[in-house]
This record gives structure tokens, sequence and C-alpha cells, in this order.
């Protein structure tokens, strides 16, 4: 028989709490959202013993109980919620050996209420070459319960952490802080008031917006002057706890913990000096940047090349080796070439992921919010916004997410609506291929000019998310108050094992979410590629006979196989918007593709290969097919003014039904959505239109 | 003097703090009465303020910093 508990993992930033999930859990885990938020919920299993397994919830880091963000209320809501299914059995609180002191003012808060709490005090590796030394058992017993000291860089200790929550019965729920000693009358009415429930659960529920077991906090607020008390007076309350908090673990720590000052070798202030010099600091981060983007298009050429032909050659061979029927060519110009429109661009998805991660394992992220702060503020921008707009590159979704430790509201919502314009994955595959067709090859002082042109509209998405910032910081009449705490991490090598886990989970989520979606406006753009009304399309072979009686062969059957695209429901629909998009150069074929787009971009390729195979039957690759597309004139439909059109539109609008959604969410209203839905459509028509005016 | 007054490398203590215009968060890094702190690195246009609090290593913007009294340590 086999039994199973619930683990939480908590603890501030930066303490390696991911670490440890990922060596307790390994690929067993799994990252999704809870219900109705957008909070990530990370979980994963982790065989304890042979009759027991333990289901381990990586929660947000968080400093304290005390929520300054979104992330830091949703932890405390499940903590204080006895009856929800996540409700852990045992917290298991992860400590930075080097920052005890701070990381045991949030083991304190969690053993008030009440939970069995293990410390693990990791990075156990630092220890020497920090001059530090911990009598544990001296700890366990002040502290009052049991420590494991683990490393997950060398993966020592994690079997008797294993062990320790197996055992989680044995440890001790009392609470450490007596709440009474910070204001005896306050708390002392408090407990008369509701002498069933825990004071620091109370105590809590005043200070938070915590909207757990609504009815207890209604009574809190409405049958006593506990909450009317004024803001300021409850803050002092808050220090003055805080201050408590602080006393009892310096009173452990200076029995428990010894570091010799001298020991330490320092090499984050030599760092420092280099990584946020005045001058030094800002060229060192361009030229990661630049490195990042010329890398990201160089190391992907050569798999994808690979990918685009397998997937072509397999299309083919499905069409030759299957019985020729609805459901082969389904397949082989259907889902075959959408899906294809996808995988070609794992290599790239993979290798930004790989670099923002390892950006962020570093702890270097953090020094460039440090050097952004004050140029960013300007655009009504925060430093903290430099993390949405990296991590932008990847997709906003996870960007419009990462601002929620922005303190200012007001400084958030702008990052929030300018995020989009950041070029994130999708946009890559659409300009990877049109860079490829439309610019030439060559190089200018070493750089080639399709990494060139890449960089260049990265480049333009950013600045452009910089001028609507500062627009919208002159116009949006919101008052909030500017608060900014970034801590600034030690400087870590990368954990091998993180990174993988990263790029394996985000790179495979992003193509199976896109997947689905491909694969289902595969599906439909063939059924409305295939079928037509009317007798133009039934009777196609007919009609180009009266027009062409000398044609014979393939080219008999491409010309019809047109005829008849021209005359599908597709082709009704794309024919219906060319008038609105031909002053931009597009055809009726690319309309199609931009009216797909709006479920997400990266539909795109995959749009114009499903089209493109209906269309023919050779067995091309997607860029050989787009390059030999032509106008009525026989010039090349693909060139450098329609190139360059499409892509800045494609860099400009807003095409993301799930961006659209999360910003929704995160904003409490359709109202932000809705302004970058029109706004950046608008914006991205203009700028197409006059490109293409310009350059044609 | 107020902390943002403080020049790089100088360690001062914490005299006082204005608790209604700081972040909890901030005192719950260590930003408390007695305390030690001191200036590691400015950003250019001397704006935020990288900090040594007690322990803890932050950096935030040069007003809030204008609601930290400090002491000079000898």
């Amino acid at each position: 028989m086999s039994k199973s508990l619930n683990v939480a993992l908590l603890g501030n930033p930066n303490t390696g709490k991911t670490s440890v999930f990922n060596r307790l859990t390994g690929l067993t885990q799994k990252v999704g959202n809870y219900p109705g938020i957008t909070v990530e919920k990370k979980e994963g299993v982790c065989k304890l013993n042979n009759t027991t397994k333990a289901h381990v919830l990586d929660l947000p880091g968080t400093y304290s109980l005390n929520a300054s963000s979104m992330d830091e209320s949703f932890v405390i809501e499940l903590l204080l919620n006895k009856n929800s299914k996540d409700f852990p059995d045992v917290a298991v609180l992860i400590t930075d050996v080097e920052n005890l002191k701070r990381n045991l003012l949030l083991y304190t808060q969690i053993k008030d209420l009440e939970i069995p709490t293990i410390l693990v005090i990791n990075m156990s590796d630092q220890m020497k070459r920090k001059g530090i030394s911990i009598n544990i058992s001296l700890l366990e017993e002040q502290l009052d319960t049991k420590i494991a000291l683990i490393s997950t860089r060398e993966n020592k200790g994690l079997d008797e952490l294993k062990k320790l929550i197996l055992n989680y019965r044995q440890l001790s729920c009392k609470p450490i802080l007596k709440l009474i000693t910070i204001d005896e009358d306050y708390f002392l009415n408090l407990e008369k008031t509701f002498p069933q429930q825990s004071l620091y659960k109370l105590w809590l529920v005043i200070t938070q917006d915590v909207n757990f077991a609504k009815i207890d906090r209604k009574r809190v607020s409405d049958s006593t002057d506990f909450k009317t008390q004024s803001e300021s007076y409850l803050k002092r309350l808050q220090q003055k706890e805080t201050v408590k908090r602080y006393q009892f673990i310096n009173g452990t720590l200076k029995k428990g913990l010894n570091i010799d000052r001298d020991a330490a070798k320092d090499f984050r202030s030599r760092l420092d000096r280099i990584l946020i010099h005045k001058f030094w600091g800002y060229i060192i981060f361009f030229a990661i940047l630049m490195t990042i983007f010329q890398s990201i298009f160089d190391w992907s050429s050569i798999p994808q090349d690979f990918i685009d032909s397998s997937f072509a050659a397999l299309s083919e061979s499905v069409k030759t080796k299957l019985p020729s029927g609805v459901f082969t060519s389904l397949l082989a110009e259907g889902i075959i070439p959408g899906l294809g429109g996808i995988v070609i661009f794992i290599p790239q998805i993979a290798f930004l992921f790989l670099f923002i991660s390892v950006l962020e394992e570093t702890g270097y992220m953090s020094r460039v919010v440090f050097l952004m702060d004050r140029g960013l503020r300007r655009f009504g921008l925060s430093g903290k916004s430099v993390i949405p707009l990296i991590s932008g590159t990847a997709c906003a979704i996870p960007a419009v997410m990462a601002t929620r430790n922005i303190e200012n509201w007001k400084e958030r919502l702008i990052t929030i609506l300018v995020t989009p314009f950041t070029t994130c994955a999708a946009r890559l595959p659409v300009y990877a291929i049109l860079i490829a067709l439309v610019i030439p090859e060559g190089s200018f002082l070493g750089m080639n000019y399709q990494g060139l042109m890449l960089m260049g509209l990265y480049l333009i998405g950013f600045l452009m998310a910089l001028l609507s910032a500062w627009i919208l910081s002159k116009t949006l009449k919101i008052n909030s108050k500017s608060y900014f705490v970034v801590e600034m991490p030690n400087y870590k090598f990368p954990l091998l094992k993180n990174v993988a886990i990263t790029v394996w989970e985000k790179t495979r989520t992003f193509v199976t979410e896109a997947g689905k979606i491909i694969l289902a406006i595969s599906i439909l753009l063939w059924i409305l590629a295939s079928y037509g009304p009317g007798k133009k399309f039934s009777n196609a072979k007919q009609i180009i006979h009266k027009i062409h009686p000398e044609m014979k062969g393939e080219n008999l059957d491409n010309k019809i196989n047109a005829y008849r695209l021209e005359h599908s429901y597709i082709g009704i629909l794309g024919k219906a918007i060319e008038p609105a998009i031909s002053p931009l150069g597009y055809d009726w074929k690319i309309g199609i593709a931009l009216i797909s787009s709006f479920a997400a971009r990266e539909v795109f390729v995959g749009t114009l290969a499903t089209i493109y195979s209906v269309e023919s039957n050779s067995e091309e690759t997607i860029k050989n097919k787009m390059a030999s597309e032509v106008r009525a004139d026989g010039t090349p439909l693909f060139n450098l003014a329609s190139g360059i059109s499409l892509m800045l539109f494609y860099a400009f609008a807003m095409q993301c039904m799930s961006t659209l959604a999360i910003v929704k969410k995160e904003t409490n209203s359709w109202r932000w959505p809705m302004v970058q839905l029109f706004g950046m459509t608008f914006l991205a028509y203009i700028v197409a239109f006059s490109t293409y005016q310009i350059l044609a | 003097m107020t902390l943002d007054q403080l020049s790089l490398g100088e360690v001062a203590e914490i005299e006082s703090i204005e608790t209604d215009k700081l972040p909890l968060k901030l005192i719950e890094m260590g930003c408390l009465p007695g305390n030690s702190i001191s200036l590691i690195q400015k950003a250019p246009f001397d704006d935020p303020l990288y900090l040594k609090v007690d322990d803890s290593y932050v950096a935030i913007r040069k007003e809030t910093a204008q609601y930290i009294h400090v002491r000079l340590k000898k």
C-alpha cells in the first residue's frame, strides 16, 4: 500500500529552492497554473521510501509572510487555508547558509502558523570558503525543529532531508513568537474576541489582503475595530514584530553560528566592480545581448535546415506510400507541413531560453536591474521592467507574469502594456524565414547582414516599447507609491541541471501549446482550402481545359490547383481582405496567414506551408515554395519592400490571444488588453503601409 | 544625516527610520535602527544605491534612502 503526503517548499528568492525541488522531483515535475489565477504552480513527486511518496509543491519565492506582491499573497493564502487540497502536511523552508539570519525571519513566521517546518540549510559547500561554521544540534534545539544541511551543487544531504520529511510527525508545532509581547492591549483584546483562532493567523488576516475563509475575515473587520486602526499604527506593530523576530534570531545565531570574516574571500565585490561599472557595466550588458542574438541566428541554422528538409521529405513519402484519399491529403498537405512550421523553431527557442535562464541563475539579472533603473524611470518604467522586457524575448506570457514584483502599480501597468512589443519567440519563425528570403547574404564588420537585420528587429521592438512607455507615462493619470527594493544576490555558477530543466520545460510547453493551436488551425485551413462553394471550384478542371487547351502534365495540374484554391472558401476569404492589405504589399494568401496569426503569430509559416502544399504537389521546402511565389507581373512576391513591411507588421501588431487573456487576468479588466489590441495593430498597419510605399 | 548623503564605502549605523514611508520588505531585510549599513556602489546619476544592510545586499532608490537616518561609525 502506498501513502502520500503533501510537502511545500518555501524560501526567500535566491536560496536555491528550485534546485532542491529539481533534486527531489527530477523530471516528474509539472508546471501549470492554479485555477483562476496566474500564479505558476510547480509540483512533482518524490519517492521517500517503498511505501510513501511525497507530493512536492514548489511555492513562489517569498521574503516574508507580509505580502508585497501577488505571488507572496498567494503563498500566505495557501498556508492559511487548511481545507485546500494542496495544504502541506509539512513545510520545508530552504535557506542559504550565507543569508541565514534574514532567511530565518520567514522560518519564524511559518512556524508561528503551527505547521511542522523542516529547516534546510543549503549551499553547505560554500561554508568553508566563507569561513562559516554551524552548531546544528544547538540550532535545532533553539529553533525547535529538525535541520537538514545540504548542498544541491554537490548533491549532498538530500537523503537525510527525505528521512526528515518521512518522519514529519515528530516535529514540534509550537509557535516561536509571543505576539502579546508586541502590544499587550491590542493582542489581548484580539484574543478575547476570537478565542478559537490562532493569534498569528488573525494578525495575518488583519494585515494582509488575503481572501482566505471569507466569513472569518468579515467577522474580524465587522465586529471590532481591529482593522480600523490606522494603517500606520498597524505598520508600526509590524515593525515591532519584525524587531522581536530578529531579536530571537540574533540570540539563536549568536550561539549556533560562527562566521570567520577573515577567511571569507569575497568575489562578489570584485565582479561587481566590473559588471556594474558606470561605463563598462553597460558595455558588457549590450555585448551580452548582441552575442545572444547573433548566436540564436547562427547556431540554429544547421538543425533548422535539417528539420525543414526532413518534413518536406516526410510529407512526400506519406503522399506516395499511403493510399490516396481525403485522409492522406489531410495528413500530407495539412498536418505535416503545419507541424513542420513549429518544429523548425525548436532550436532557436531552446537557445533563447538557455541564455535567459543562465542570466537569471548567475545573479547577473539583478545587476542589470540596478544599472537600468534610473534610465528606465525616465520612460515611466522601473529597473525591474528589465526582466519582463528581456524574458519577453522568449514569450510575453511569462513576461507579463514577471511584472508582479514591480511594487509600483503605474510602473507595473506600463510594463505590462509595452511588453508585447518585445520580440517574442513566436515572431522569430516569421522573421527567420522572411530574412532568409529577402535579406542578401554577406557581411559587414564581421557580422552578417541577416544577423544584423534580426538584431535590428529586436532593437526596434525595444525602442517601440520604450517610446510607448514614455507616452503612457505622460498620459496615464495614476498615483502610486514608488517602492523599489531589489536584492543583489551572490554570484553563482549556473547549475547545469536547473538550466537543462528550465530549457526542456519551457521549450516543451511552448511547442505543445503552440502545437495544439497549429494543428487545429492547419486542419481547419486544409478543409477551407480543399472545398469551395459554387461551380468555379467544382468545375475547375473543365474551366482550365477550356482556357488553356494546349496545357498538359504537371503544368496543367498546378494551374488547376491554383484556380481551385482561389475559389475555395479560404480563397474567397483572402480575396475579401486583399484590398485592405495590398497597399502593404501582401497578396490574399499572406492575408490568410495574417488572419490565422491572430490565434498566434508562429502560425504564419505553417499557414503558408499548408496553402502552398494544397496548391502544388512538389516536394519543396517551405522556404523554396515562398521564394517561388510571384506576383501578376512575374516579380517575386517576397521582395525587400514586402518582406520588410511584413516584418514590421509582425513587430508591432498585437496578434496573440493568449497574451490578451493573461493581460486581462493581471490587470483585472478588459480595458487594457483592448488598448493593446487596437493600439498596437493600428500602429502596425500604419508602419507597414508607409514602409512598403517608400521601399516599393 | 540621511542615508543618501553617505559616501561610497562609508559604514554607518541606522539611527531611526520613517516607518510609514518605507516598504516593509526593506525593514524585513534588516533595515532597522541599530543595524549597520554601508554604501557599496552608486548607479550613474547617484541613483539607485547599492547597499549592504546588516547582512543583506539590496538596491533602493535615492528617494527611499532619504527616510533612513544614519550616524557615521568611527
